[in-house]
């Protein structure tokens, strides 16, 4: 493994809507390691993904990934980025093995069928998303964890309508991916089954400055 | 290019499940058209005059009534951060989207456009220029208010606004389109109005999408 860290935050300050959430924030993440944000809502923890995916322009600051640094609306992931939202990223009119194919179009369907059997959805690839509950639906997102080969993963709030089993296979799934030498950033107001080294945003809350 | 194969027959997908949506402009062409002789005047000469006109204004209004939803559902249900974070082309992407917008929406305009003709009696000359404007008319329709679907994605009521901002774009469509059929009615050459209007709409399909890409951004990030 490497020494040099995957991705590296220098100074990074974040205003919205008029309102500064978070000034100076400075962390690296390394291959193997799982970083879990921490705060309370409104501390910016979504701001700062959506930053970090490249989603967002709102930032102040410097950050790099594997060295290189990364420009505002930059493309430097590509397939390295696996970034899971608060919205789902899944059409309520496609079926689960339709929506899943959409984000893995080289995959082969029973590779996807495999990673819907995983997160306990088997039987229900062909059924439209909106005849499930929310949390199989939160299900269908989960799935991509089981299919992709991005480093670097960024899953805002992933347990959201998950049952504890559900969580616990998550958390496992993730432990599989660090171990494989990924790194993922989480947001939870969960407490993680699993080892995890904590942020908190509120640390670098305006209001926090000395 | 496998993979915008891949995008494009989802998005036929997408608008083959959600077809009850896009049923609207052309009930809306249909019943605005067959309403003329009733509210106006069932005499031939009258309906024929305003004909050219009337046919291009409906179009242009039903092609405005599908616009709101051209990436409304992609921004609320996440697809569309995800859609950036892949390694395609937006430009590419949000050109497709158009595109198959245009062949659900704004093609069955043109394939009804000669049957609604008939009942407003364009003259026979008026018959093959009105379907060729409504072609590359229609096309430009969508790909000019797809500009204006960008913009007003994130807001919730968003249908005044993007009719207003949309609107003036559309006026140089509707008056080369509108006239393109007249000159042909009234036995001019109407190759000039048409070839404007071809030239407009190869501007539109090149550059809106440019437009769109910047708009959908600035969208996602807020």
């Amino acid at each position: 493994m490497s020494h040099s860290p995957l991705l590296s935050v220098k100074q990074l300050s974040c205003q919205r809507g008029g309102v500064r959430l978070f000034h100076n924030l400075a962390f690296e993440l390394a291959s193997g390691e799982l970083l879990q944000l921490a705060g309370p809502n409104g501390v910016g923890k979504s701001s700062l993904l959506k930053i970090l995916a490249g989603l967002s322009t709102q930032y102040e600051g410097k950050m790099y990934w594997r060295g290189q640094k990364l420009a505002r609306r930059h493309s430097v992931y590509e397939k390295d980025l696996l970034f899971i939202g608060h919205l789902s990223g899944i059409k309520k009119s496609l079926s689960p093995l339709e929506n899943l194919r959409w984000y893995f179009p080289e995959t082969e369907d029973s590779k996807i069928l495999d990673a819907l059997q995983h997160v306990g959805l088997a039987h229900y690839e062909d059924q439209p998303c909106a005849g499930l509950s929310a949390g199989q639906q939160r299900r269908v997102v989960l799935a991509r964890l089981y299919l992709s080969s991005a480093v670097l993963w960024v899953l805002d709030e992933p347990f959201t309508a998950i049952d504890q089993k559900g969580v616990r296979q998550v958390e496992q799934r993730i432990l599989e991916h660090i171990a494989k030498g990924g790194a993922a950033l989480i947001t939870t107001h969960h407490d993680l089954g699993i080892s995890a080294r904590k942020l908190d945003l509120s640390d670098f809350a305006v209001g926090a400055l000395t | 290019m496998k993979v915008y194969n891949r995008l494009f027959s989802r998005e036929l997908l997408l608008a083959y499940r959600n077809r009850g949506e896009l049923a609207n402009p052309l009930i809306f062409f249909l019943m605005v058209t067959s309403l003329l002789p009733l509210g106006v005047s069932p005499e031939p000469g009258v309906l024929s005059m305003i004909a050219p006109g009337m046919i291009w204004v409906v179009a242009l209004l039903s092609s405005l009534l599908s616009l709101d939803g051209l990436f409304k559902s992609d921004y609320e249900d996440g697809c569309l951060e995800q859609l950036m974070l892949m390694p395609v082309s937006l430009y590419l992407v949000v050109m497709l989207k158009v595109l198959v917008h245009w062949l659900v929406s704004g093609l069955p305009l043109v394939v009804f456009a000669p049957l609604l003709a008939t009942m407003l009696f364009l003259p026979d000359a008026g018959y093959l220029p009105m379907v060729s404007s409504l072609l590359l008319g229609t096309l430009s329709l969508s790909f000019i208010g797809a500009i204006g679907a960008g913009l007003t994605v994130s807001l919730r009521r968003s249908g005044q606004l993007l009719s207003v901002i949309i609107m003036p774009l559309y006026i140089p469509v509707l008056i080369f389109g509108a006239s393109t059929v007249r000159n042909a009615v009234e036995g001019f050459s109407y190759l000039a109005p048409l070839l404007i209007l071809a030239a407009f709409t190869c501007a539109a399909v090149a550059f809106a999408p440019l437009a769109v890409v910047a708009a959908l951004q600035l969208s996602v990030d807020e």
